[in-house]
């Protein structure tokens, strides 16, 4: 089960009325390498994983969660005043016809969630370095948008995102080099 | 101490279309060399570790945009 609490992981600010930078960070809501993906992916590998890796994936699983609150909070307060004329001139056209201004779990390009996205091979090194990948894309992705993005609180908010992606991913290749159990226990603890 | 950002030159034809970029970066942030965190790295105080995203300043890599590169390195 989970606890709630009910606040960002990190304040979300939006300086520029730019819906536009709404359509980039919603590949990192429904994307293949987004927020939703991560969380369902290490949340469900955790029940085929050696006992000594589950609670890191429960724990950065439901991180993800809290990474995906805060994308949602951002393309929220980017489109909820957004006029129908806005929407268009943002490219979110095709969005605003089907969702109005509603969220939904699609990448940049419109492409729904799909859970091919993710896998569960049930091979702990396999599902880990899977992981790995995750994060390292999730990284870049965080890069990208923050190259395209001139919002200065927004990009803070989003170069938190990208440090946790570094960590996560540290966490990940800690979690591998836990399962080849033929680390030097003297040289680490 | 590894550096963050890496560059390479790609190719450049005399024929290329648009104005060529001669330098690329990509980013190779600590966790790629540190393999098992070691014990006793140096830590951010609770209210930069909140900031920065990380407890460790080992592995804090901030990323900017070209245009804010001035901003580049500077310390939470």
């Amino acid at each position: 089960m989970w606890v709630y609490e009910k606040k960002l992981q990190y304040p979300v600010r939006v300086s520029s009325c730019n819906p536009k930078l709404a359509k980039f960070l919603i590949e990192q809501y429904g994307g293949a390498d987004g927020e939703l993906a991560a969380a369902l992916r290490y949340l469900n590998q955790r029940y085929s994983i050696p006992d000594k890796v589950i609670g890191l994936l429960t724990d950065i699983g439901t991180e993800e969660f809290a990474h995906l609150e805060m994308i949602a909070t951002m393309v929220y307060k980017l489109t909820k005043d957004a006029t129908p004329d806005q929407m268009k001139a943002a490219g979110l056209d095709a969005h605003y016809a089907n969702h109005d201004n509603a969220l939904f779990y699609h990448n940049a390009g419109g492409v729904p969630w799909t859970a091919t996205y993710i896998q569960a091979k049930g091979d702990p090194i396999a599902d880990l370095y899977e992981d790995i990948a995750a994060e390292e894309k999730a990284r870049a992705t965080y890069q990208w948008i923050i190259n395209m993005s001139d919002d200065p609180d927004l990009n803070d908010g989003l170069r938190f995102l990208r440090e946790r992606e570094i960590i996560h991913s540290q966490r990940f290749r800690e979690a591998v080099e836990i399962l080849k159990e033929e680390r030097d226990k003297k040289k680490f603890f | 101490m590894n550096t963050p950002r890496k560059t390479w030159h790609p190719y450049v034809s005399p024929f290329d279309p648009c104005k060529p970029i001669t330098v690329k970066t990509y980013s190779t942030p600590p966790n790629l060399y540190m393999g098992f965190q070691p014990p006793g790295l140096e830590q951010f105080t609770p209210m930069q570790a909140l900031r920065t995203g990380t407890l460790w300043k080992a592995f804090y890599d901030p990323w900017y945009s070209p245009y804010e590169k001035a901003r580049e390195g500077q310390q939470p």
